[in-house]
């Protein structure tokens, strides 16, 4: 049992060096620096570049990040300090509701609905007001793009990012509170000067976590945003995330030399990308909810 | 003043929380709703009964059966396989390693590998069918299925053991019991209804994950009649019927989005009434 539990614990460790292995023809016949700032994505000319799937992933994430945390952070504040525990009793299924629902089916919901409602609503409407800025701007007449994949991202970050933050603000030990309250403070002074800020480092962790989450999603994002090899320049531009770059090309890769190496070595990069987040956040969890 | 500004505050950091709440809650109604409208106006009996005939993928007849049964050999023969890993496991954290520094990084490395994206764990199941000789297949689709459940049930069943009050433990170790005889015959049926949830929410990840399977399985228009034949999965025929150009079967893709959806809200159902009724047992 001891050794199966070792062999759990050291299966990161073999998946990266499996990825590696098979990632080091490319590697070796192309300095990293091409790989990672390059441009040029040509397959068949032996020109593997992950600048704009990097910057695809960047994109995507950054714009879900910035939808998902507000309401994540409040929701999680109200059902760990303010709601009545009915109410919690009702709304804690259905939150783990959110987080069970296929990433496919979260797909097909971004296609139906988020993809014609940026198209057709958000997309003029910002690009009108605000279309001085060049973030702003569309010469996409499609609703596919890194802001489709932001939204329905958001969405799926919700679930985990609430759990986590939730738990940790309800481990922050009842007393200080009721320090704080006997000293007059209204509850949401309570909260924002001794709750949140005694939760802090467990609460960014939640956020680091779901930050992990959003660069690994593959097969929702790849649905709705859109896939050119392109450097996004505004919110409505498609991109081309690293996940939906492997998850569209393991078909032909094996047809083409050194091909399965360069998708390899960006599932490789991925892995890493997501092992440094994951692994901060989690090792400032433990430490934050046995301390507690 | 002072504390009318903050009683102001206070009103709408409210406001604002119940209206994110209400955006998270809406969100999941607007999913099953939009799901459900799509999906029914399309579901028919020989979508369910059916394998793909001849040119089904231009709009004519046949069904999602292949990718059904396909779905339900995949995710449970991973859950299977990992059930085999993750049970003595998840007893090693909680009777062999109790509280120990070895638990805590086990239990580290399980959280991290939680995180791992799934298109990483096709990747991998690939790579290990490339050095086994072996092609996109059922069994490789099981295999790259049960790494990403393995996390998810261990840590499911490691929280549910840690339930067992520690009177009962010593009550068994004090009649002379080993460890093993505890952790078997007092642990596991004690805590059964959360072990079991535990499976089944790895059950329910397993046959929604769409892009382990991609490399690994394959896809197939039959039912999968071996270990190493090619096998079809709900995930994947959404994915694939709505890459086609046509409506009709564009709409099918709906269709089979609702039936995997029904699957996993089903489960998730199933787990909690089975909870609840396997708890009646339990000694408290």
């Amino acid at each position: 049992m001891g050794a199966l539990a070792l062999g759990a614990a050291l299966l990161v460790l073999l998946i990266a060096a499996a990825l590696y292995l098979r990632a080091r023809p490319i590697l070796n016949a192309r300095p990293l620096r091409e790989l990672l700032l390059s441009t040029a994505w040509h397959p068949l000319k032996g020109e593997f570049g992950f600048y704009p799937f990097i910057m695809g992933t960047l994109w995507v994430t950054t714009v879900a990040m910035l939808i998902a945390v507000p309401p994540s952070l409040l929701t999680a504040i109200y059902l760990a300090e303010y709601a009545p525990p009915r109410f919690l009793a009702f709304a804690k299924p259905l939150i783990d509701l959110l987080a069970g629902i296929p990433s496919v089916v979260y797909g097909v919901w971004g296609m139906l609905t988020i993809v014609p409602f940026v198209e057709h609503t958000i997309g003029p409407m910002l690009s009108r007001w605000l279309g001085a800025l060049g973030l702003f701007r569309t010469d996409n007449p499609t609703g596919y793009g890194v802001l489709a994949g932001g939204l329905v991202l958001a969405v799926m970050l919700f679930p985990i990012i609430i759990a986590v933050a939730q738990e940790v603000i309800q481990s922050v030990p009842q007393g200080l509170r009721e320090a704080s309250l006997a000293l007059g403070a209204t509850r949401w002074q309570t909260i924002q000067n001794v709750v949140l800020r005694r939760a802090w480092p467990g609460v960014m962790a939640a956020v680091v976590l779901g930050l992990s989450r959003a660069f690994g999603e593959t097969m929702a994002v790849l649905m709705v945003v859109g896939n050119v090899a392109q450097v996004p320049h505004s919110i409505f531009d498609a991109a081309y995330p690293l996940t939906a770059l492997i998850a569209n090309n393991y078909g032909e890769m094996m047809s083409i030399p050194l091909y399965d190496a360069a998708l390899l070595c960006g599932a490789l990069i991925l892995l890493l990308i997501v092992l440094a987040f994951n692994t901060a956040s989690r090792l400032v969890l433990v430490r934050f909810l046995s301390s507690g | 003043m002072k504390w009318r500004k903050a009683k102001l505050v206070e009103g709408t950091f409210k406001a604002l929380m119940l209206g994110s709440v209400a955006v998270v809650m809406g969100s999941l109604v607007l999913i099953l709703a939009t799901v459900v409208w799509k999906g029914v106006a399309a579901l028919d009996l020989a979508m369910l009964t059916q394998v793909p005939k001849g040119g089904y993928y231009l709009g004519k007849e046949g069904g999602i059966l292949n990718a059904i049964v396909g779905s339900l050999y995949l995710a449970g023969g991973a859950t299977v396989l990992a059930l085999v890993f993750a049970l003595p496991i998840a007893l090693y954290l909680q009777f062999y390693a109790a509280r120990s520094r070895r638990a805590e990084l086990v239990r580290l490395a399980l959280d991290v590998l939680w995180g791992v994206p799934s298109i990483v764990y096709g990747a991998f199941g690939f790579i290990i069918m490339l050095w086994l000789g072996m092609r996109a297949s059922l069994l490789g689709g099981i295999i790259a299925l049960a790494f990403l459940e393995l996390p998810i049930m261990v840590r499911g069943m490691d929280e549910a053991i840690a339930m067992v009050p520690p009177a009962l433990k010593e009550a068994s170790y004090a009649l002379g019991a080993t460890r093993l005889q505890t952790a078997v015959r007092v642990a596991v049926r004690q805590t059964a209804p959360g072990l079991l949830t535990a499976v089944l929410l790895a059950f329910g990840r397993g046959i929604g994950d769409a892009a382990s399977v991609l490399f690994t399985a394959g896809y197939t228009d039959r039912l999968p009649d071996s270990l190493l034949s090619p096998a079809a999965s709900l995930p994947l025929a959404v994915f694939f019927q709505l890459g086609t150009p046509f409506p009709a079967v564009q709409e099918r893709a709906y269709a089979s989005a609702l039936v995997l959806t029904a699957i996993v809200l089903a489960l998730s159902l199933l787990s909690r009434r089975m909870a609840g009724r396997l708890a009646k047992h339990v000694i408290r």
